[in-house]
């Protein structure tokens, strides 16, 4: 009797509660479970082989000091930058603003392939240009080094510094600053004892989020310290899966990765939520911008310099070499050909199949994650089944697994039966979808925190079920806001590598793993070609997501 | 038989109780009030009504029906009311015909019957003319239209409404209270309404359930709610008031520095110990000099204290002779005193409505 009273969509709850652990409870599960089993059950072993090798320390050193090298420079680079365009009457600042837009969507990995153009031995561009002013017989620049390697990735992942703090110094009032002036204090020392300190928080929190993005990355250390001849954890990681793959090591060399990761952006929270160092609850008082007199052009110069280093410079090679018969040969018209584009996209079967799963599998993922999360935002913010928080907390844990380690989940997971997914497009998608559910889920809920409930309350007392509410009411209202979150789940999964290196097999190649695949045979025009495709489909994204939601978008903090 | 009866419903969230034993009800084609201060639980009542909300305790009936019992009740689509919302709740996506025809959309009407319905409706609330428009495009008002017709069009067994107008403008709110009788004159739909605003329930209802901290104090039709309040919630909550708190002794009650003869008290028999009385302001008349004694009045020595000019009526603070009471009287624009004038309090006691001796 009780049973013709209840809800009948409880079950459908249920249902998407069970995907959600299946997808994020599982791998973490059966990685964890893979790093503590051998041949004879429960052993230590896998850590023992993962940690006994002196190279395999050293990797996880180095990624510790490309990590704090990399957090240390994004520091340099994205600060003044943002204390420039938010508080200064620097001119250009929409000039700026778009380069660091423009830094977001060149993917790391292709930022390191025309550095290698750029600043290669002998035959980088900086290095020519330096030997014919100086007459010189070698370059100074080897970007196959450490150095290079920071430099590449602090020049490619500063953004994040730069959205996290001019966030803070929007919400600094000028009247903290006045209250400092009047007391005596000049423009220099107020900005360094009242601006930045109210800062502080915030550049420690995306100092965390730059060291934590520099030591997951896989792509950008790929390509730069293998032919450096130096090792890093997710390059380690890689190589534990030449085969024969040993799984085993592999989950228990990541496990250090997971915990750091976890660790660090509990951390973050913890800084980001101590608001009463600084008003980052509402905009408070008049503001007025610094009057900077001579250095408005220097500044200027400063972030121009910063932008170059991650956009202009790596777009101008990749452009150069994606329409050049031979790259080294440089800008001359003879030189111009459509031959690499055509060859990508028409000629070549490998390529061309790698485009279209490219944009398929992004745009699966993206309409699964984002089905997926509205569920879950829908049902934690209904409170339709108990402990709908804990839902939450999983759906968002994605956020803090690195993608490489939740490659080896995946891997530990769906390669042996009950459900084997390893070598079709599935685990891929899946992948991807787990990744970027997190993306998915803070728009949804966003999305859908601006619906009020009576609306929905209002069809269920007129005679229709929460279904119908849902179907008539709800998904018209939240068309906008989700084509939004679409985009920018589409976007990541278009350009993803760190996790679809370690899950395509022959056959579901995406287009960042084939120029991943290709950079050893150094034929960088196609490389280039590849790399321009990719950033003209997020381009043309970011474009839609512009005309969809306004231009704050990407650079948005709650995406970061 | 009623309508729709609650039996000793209880709602509580955690260890919040939001409603506590409530009682109520409802005749065929009634129209009552749930009035009271926000947070009393008068919101929380409706919804368990309209099954938004389970009851933790108690049940709900309708036709002598069980429709809401702890862990087990139906649905609110299943239960044929209609509500009107706060924010309205106009769907956004739809025009305002699309929103009035819904509920006869889901009860699978005809196309026939719905366009006759919802063209009679939207005639009856004024809005025929703005049937193609989106509601971001209505005013508050114009809303709040649709609303009303979009819930009466289903005929629904019962109509509930929460705080319909508490986001319009005051000349709104005002026209909308007497088109809402109006409409209910016309339709005769058990209503159910709740408000914190007592002139919305006093024009609308047949009777009011004076409701706070959860309980409900006191049911009854608006005049008796006035003129014979129950609590000192109730007196202080409807209109304006003054308490008196004495004591029986002999034939008098007693109260600080005067006293009045018991006989003539509404309900004499009743009245013994400690007794606690609300008195409208309206219900003391002042004059200059000591007025003749006649049938059933007292007049009682005093001082203005206190006066304020509100153009449709004067508000005078008096303190009877040697008293620590301030009474406060209502007095025409005309009758005029001064600060510190001696004047003489006229009052009938069977104006003074004994409440509950609860200390606020």
């Amino acid at each position: 009797m009780r049973w013709r009273h209840r809800d009948r969509s409880l079950l459908l709850w249920v249902l998407i509660a069970g995907v959600l652990l299946a997808l994020v409870v599982n791998p973490l599960v059966r990685l964890l479970w893979a790093s503590v089993h051998g041949a004879a059950g429960f052993t230590l072993d896998n850590y023992v082989t993962a940690y006994s090798r002196w190279r395999y320390l050293e990797a996880l050193g180095n990624s510790l000091v490309l990590g704090l090298a990399v957090g240390l420079l994004c520091i340099v680079f994205g600060v003044p930058m943002a204390w420039a365009v938010s508080r200064t009457d620097m001119p250009g600042k929409g000039l700026v603003w778009a380069a660091v837009l423009g830094t977001f969507i060149v993917p790391s990995y292709l930022s390191a392939v025309a550095w290698i153009l750029l600043a290669g031995p002998n035959a980088g561009w900086l290095n020519r240009g330096f030997m014919a002013l100086t007459g010189a017989a070698a370059g100074p620049f080897n970007v196959y080094s450490m150095p290079g390697l920071v430099l590449v990735i602090a020049a490619s992942s500063f953004p994040y510094m730069f959205v996290f703090t001019r966030s803070a110094l929007d919400l600094i009032s000028s009247e903290m600053e006045d209250a400092a002036t009047t007391l005596g204090a000049g423009i220099v020392r107020t900005t360094l004892r009242v601006t930045l300190p109210l800062t502080l928080p915030a550049i420690m929190a995306a100092f965390i989020v730059e060291f934590l993005e520099a030591i997951a990355l896989f792509g950008a250390p790929a390509l730069i310290a293998l032919p450096g001849r130096f090792q890093v954890m997710t390059t380690t990681l890689w190589q534990f899966f030449e085969f024969p793959p040993r799984v085993e090591v592999a989950a228990a060399y990541a496990m250090p990765l997971l915990l750091i990761t976890v660790l660090l952006f509990w951390l973050q929270q913890r800084i980001i939520a101590r608001k009463g160092y600084v008003a980052l609850t509402g905009k408070g008082g008049e503001r007025r911008l610094v009057r900077l007199g001579g250095w408005r052009w220097p500044l200027l110069g400063y972030c121009l310099l910063v932008t170059s280093l991650g956009f202009f410079m790596p777009m101008v090679v990749v452009l150069q070499a994606a329409f050049a018969k031979a790259w080294g040969r440089g800008f001359s018209l003879d030189n111009l050909t459509l031959h690499n584009l055509r060859f990508v996209l028409v000629d070549q079967p490998l390529t061309r199949a790698a485009t279209v799963h490219t944009f398929v599998y992004g745009g699966v993922s993206a309409a699964l994650a984002l089905a997926l999360a509205l569920a879950i935002a829908y049902i934690v913010r209904r409170g339709l089944v108990p402990f709908g928080r804990a839902l939450a907390y999983v759906a968002m844990a994605p956020f803090v697994i690195p993608g490489i380690v939740l490659a080896i989940g995946f891997y530990a997971a769906y390669t042996s039966p009950p459900l084997v997914l390893y070598g079709t497009a599935w685990i891929l998608i899946l992948a991807f979808t787990t990744r970027f559910l997190p993306i998915a889920y803070a728009n949804s809920d966003a999305a859908l925190r601006s619906i009020n409930p009576e609306l929905e309350d209002a069809v269920r007392v007129l005679g229709g079920g929460r279904l119908l509410a849902l179907r008539r009411v709800v998904a018209p209202l939240l068309k906008r806001g989700l084509a939004g979150a679409f985009i920018l789940v589409f976007i990541p999964a278009t350009r993803e590598l760190s996790a679809a290196i370690f899950l395509y097999t022959t056959g579901t190649q995406v287009l960042s793993v084939l120029l991943f695949d290709k950079s050893d045979e150094g034929n960088f025009e196609y490389l280039a070609a590849i790399g321009l495709i990719l950033v003209l489909g997020t381009v043309a994204m970011v474009l839609a997501g512009f005309r969809l939601i306004g231009r704050d978008f990407m650079l948005r903090r709650t995406t970061a | 038989m009623s309508k729709l009866a609650l039996a000793r419903v209880g709602c509580r969230f955690g260890g919040v109780v939001a409603v506590d034993d409530v009682s109520l009800a409802l005749a065929s084609g009634e129209f009552v009030s749930l009035l009271g201060p926000s947070g009393c639980g008068k919101t929380t009542t409706l919804r368990m009504i309209a099954g938004l909300l389970e009851p933790t305790s108690g049940t709900i009936t309708m036709d002598g029906q069980v429709i809401s019992a702890p862990g087990t009740s139906l649905p609110p689509e299943r239960r044929n009311m209609s509500m009107i919302f706060q924010s309205y709740a106009i769907w956004p996506n739809m025009t305002v015909a699309e929103n009035v025809a819904f509920g006869l959309e889901v009860r699978r009407r005809s196309r026939d019957e719905i366009r006759t319905r919802v063209e009679h409706i939207l005639g009856v609330v004024q809005m025929a003319h703005l049937r193609d428009r989106y509601p971001s495009e209505l005013s508050g008002g114009q809303q709040q239209r649709v609303a009303l017709a979009r819930a009466i069009v289903v005929q629904p067994a019962v109509l509930l409404l929460d705080e319909p107008l508490s986001n319009l403008d005051a000349n709104l709110r005002e026209e909308m209270r007497y088109e809402i009788r109006r409409l209910h004159d016309e339709f005769h739909i058990t209503t159910v309404y709740v408000t914190h605003d007592q002139a919305e329930a006093m024009v609308t209802s047949d009777r009011i359930a004076v409701m706070h901290q959860g309980r409900i104090e006191q049911v009854d039709e608006p005049r008796a709610l006035y003129a014979r309040p129950r609590t000192r919630f109730v007196a202080g909550f409807i209109g304006r008031t003054n308490f008196l708190d004495g004591e029986v002794r002999d034939d008098q009650v007693v109260f600080d520095h005067f006293a009045l003869p018991q006989a003539l008290f509404a309900e004499p028999a009743s009245l013994s110990g400690r007794v606690a009385f609300s008195l409208r302001p309206q219900s003391i008349h002042l004059r200059r000099g000591r007025p003749a004694a006649s049938q059933g009045t007292c007049a009682i020595a005093g001082q203005v204290v206190q006066r304020a000019y509100l153009g449709e009526h004067w508000d005078y603070a008096v303190r009877p002779q040697g008293s620590a009471l301030e009474l406060r009287v209502t007095a025409r624009p005309h009758e005029v005193f001064e600060v510190n004038e001696a004047v003489w309090l006229e009052l009938d006691p069977g104006q003074l409505a004994q409440i509950e001796d609860r200390p606020p």
